[in-house]
């Protein structure tokens, strides 16, 4: 897994929909597993693939529409609501996602892909259906976030995102939650004693 | 201070500036799913499980629901299982596995030992952690990388989430339950009207409410995106913990129920945002859509999307179609084919003992099949010295071992594709149940109507033709 996020500009992948659970994102069947790989080709794997069957692409998913291509996802408000899976994350970012750009996250989802240097960019609803129309009439059209700044531009407009500082930091930097947890054990076992 | 700002408070480690909290988790729960890749991340590292005892580990959604005696068939799942054995044991963490008289569903389990207890912080990878919130306590569901900080520290780092207040005042109608109080909630704000928000659950309704029923209501908050839900612990609360295996007993039984009642939300303590629900307007409820919060009462049509934004209409379309059912036309009626009493918002002996007295002396339809799934061993050891294992197989319905099942159909418990079912569970999400599965939430009495009937049926017109059974529960 890449860690660290700073700027980046890329093309993007438009998937028109609200309230994309994690579900959806990655079903329950492909749970299984006992590690954190090789989750991408089961990324979206029922509205990809006919019957389950990978040998039958569902035609008319972005997914499967070879014009659509790029690092960011843009989907609709409530992405990642449902199950706490941190699965979801995890195939996101194993078939190549390193942002996904919506009006509004569910809560686990957001701190799932923080943990996992997927950045979720949360934009406003009329700047989403901007970016949505403008990747979606125009496959080539660029993304550019800039994380140090916290600025998401697309086809010459630009919005700021919000971000916590600390998460901004460890993002910026390749820092995890643990390695600071880890780093103030005293403090907790101070607080265990009361 | 609000309930939640004072068990929030107590345990915080340290602030971070312009950052989260370092919150002390006092229980853990894990499960075979979301915890492997901790371990895993804990052996990469080298690390310990920092307090082994805190955390409590059970073996449910993998698990199959028939033969729990015989080695697991599917090989994956039992790899998993075999996984978090080993963990288990590598650990020192107490596991209530399979084969175990604690066995069953994480938030089932967790209440009926009296491991859950007002005050507490609570975590395990699972949405729906947000059960344990019936007691009083901060309870959430984390990720895979979140279950590994807490196994290495026992401690997250969160940010302080915004608090809604439900008040639900008055007195609920015949045939109208816990179940379809939350549905309500949730079919008026929508599936992400409580992100970002942890919610307080108070009012008369409420505080009227068995500790089973308020669980089946801080179950479903992750629902409407809620962080999580709670209600402040009382009489039924203290009620129910005591004397079970892992209360507090003697001097600090005493000690802690001193502390528990100090668990409120003080007096005009403002809320981020305040909902206010007449439990008189509340009816029978169900799902026709691919969303918990795409819900109507039974007797209600099934609207056309045009009460949602331009841009959210094709979804909306999107999920009829999925589901296979007409704007405008009535939901009751609805041919089905399934029903699934079980999962950790429907599953306890309560709701076992509802649904069996509603069918002394009925039998279900001939079309549909009808599963019931205990919550854990006890609850299916309960069931079965009452006699509702009798009540059930006289009326058709298959009881079976502990688990989560049809639920979300990691086992073999599958709906196949394009069949309808009722389940009381919590999630009605496009292939949830199976692929292609279509799934009906509503409450284990209009599932065990519809068990009967073979459609979907309001209840409260089932209840002259009940016997003295349904009075009694
Ligand atoms: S019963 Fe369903 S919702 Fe509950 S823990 Fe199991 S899978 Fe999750």
């Amino acid at each position: 897994m890449s860690k660290k996020i700073k700027s980046f500009s890329t093309t993007a992948v438009p998937l028109d929909a609200e309230n994309v659970d994690t579900d959806q994102i990655i079903p329950a069947r492909f749970l299984k597993a006992t590690s954190r790989e090789g989750f991408g080709k089961n990324l979206f794997r029922d509205w990809r693939f006919q019957d389950g069957d990978e040998a039958k692409p569902k035609p008319g998913f972005v997914l499967n529409e070879p014009a659509f291509q790029g690092k960011v996802l843009v989907a609709g408000k409530n992405f990642g609501c449902g199950s706490s899976r941190e699965h979801a994350a995890w195939a996101l970012k194993d078939y190549g996602f390193d942002a996904v750009v919506s009006s509004f996250f569910a809560d686990i989802f957001k701190n799932n892909a923080l943990n996992n240097f997927l950045l979720p960019v949360q934009v406003s609803d009329g700047f989403l259906q901007k970016t949505m129309s403008a990747v979606q009439e125009n496959p080539a059209t660029k993304i550019a976030i800039d994380l140090e700044n916290q600025t998401i531009t697309v086809a010459g407009a630009s919005e700021h995102f919000d971000i916590n500082a600390y998460k901004k930091t460890c993002l910026l930097n390749g820092y995890d939650d643990l390695d600071y947890l880890l780093s103030i054990r005293e403090d907790i076992e101070k607080f265990e004693k009361g | 201070m609000t309930l939640f700002d004072k068990i929030w408070e107590k345990h915080i480690v340290r602030e971070i500036p312009e950052g989260p909290a370092v919150l002390y988790i006092d229980r853990h729960f894990i499960h075979e799913v979301t915890s492997p890749q901790a371990f895993s991340g804990l052996e990469k590292r080298g690390l310990p499980v920092f307090r082994p005892s805190q955390t409590i580990a059970t073996a449910d959604h993998n698990v199959p629901t028939l033969n729990q005696h015989l080695p697991i068939k599917e090989e994956m799942s039992r790899l998993q299982v075999a996984q978090l054995v080993e963990n288990c044991q590598k650990y020192g963490i107490d596991l209530y596995g399979l084969g175990h008289r604690f066995q069953g569903i994480v938030h089932v389990i967790g209440p009926e030992l009296g491991i859950t207890q007002p005050g507490q912080t609570i975590v395990c990878g699972d949405s729906h952690t947000s059960t344990h919130g019936a007691f009083g306590a901060i309870a959430f569901g984390i990720g895979t990388s979140e279950v590994e900080m807490v196994l290495a520290t026992q401690c997250l780092l969160q940010s302080k989430p915004k608090q809604m207040r439900i008040h639900v005042d008055g007195e609920l109608g015949r045939g109208v339950s816990a179940k379809d109080i939350i549905l309500h909630i949730i079919a008026q704000i929508s599936a992400a009207g409580a992100t970002g928000y942890f919610v307080e659950y108070t009012g008369s309704a409420i505080r009227s409410l068995s500790m089973e029923a308020r669980m089946t209501i801080c179950n479903m908050s992750i629902e409407m995106g809620a962080r999580g839900g709670l209600i402040a612990p009382d009489e039924t609360t203290f009620e129910y913990i005591k004397g079970k295996p892992f209360a507090p007993q003697g001097a600090d039984w005493d000690k802690k129920l001193a502390d528990w009642k100090l668990l409120f939300s003080d007096p005009y303590t403002d809320f981020d945002h305040e909902l206010y629900i007449n439990a008189a307007d509340i009816e029978p409820m169900i799902t026709y859509g691919t969303n918990p919060g795409m819900g109507i009462p039974v007797v209600g049509k099934i609207p056309n999307g045009q009460h949602l934004p331009e841009n959210e209409r094709a979804s909306f379309q999107k999920a009829l179609e999925y589901m296979g059912l007409q704007a405008g036309t009535n939901i009751q009626g609805q041919q089905i084919d399934y029903v699934f009493i079980g999962s950790c918002t429907n599953a306890r002996i309560e709701d076992l003992r509802e649904v069996a007295a509603f069918v002394r002396g009925k039998h279900k339809s001939p079309n549909v099949e009808v599963w019931i799934v205990p919550g854990s061993k006890q609850v299916e050891a309960q069931a079965i010295a009452e006699g509702l294992d009798k009540v059930f197989e006289s009326a058709g319905f298959q009881l079976r071992q502990p688990g989560c099942s049809a639920c979300l159909g990691m086992n073999e418990d599958k709906i196949p594709a394009g069949k309808y079912c009722v389940s009381t569970s919590n999630r009605n999400f496009e292939g949830r149940q199976g692929m292609g599965a279509r799934t009906l939430l509503a409450s284990p009495l209009t599932a065990a109507a519809a068990a009967v009937t073979g459609v979907v049926t309001d209840v409260r017109e089932m209840f002259l033709s009940v016997d003295e059974g349904y009075e009694k529960s």
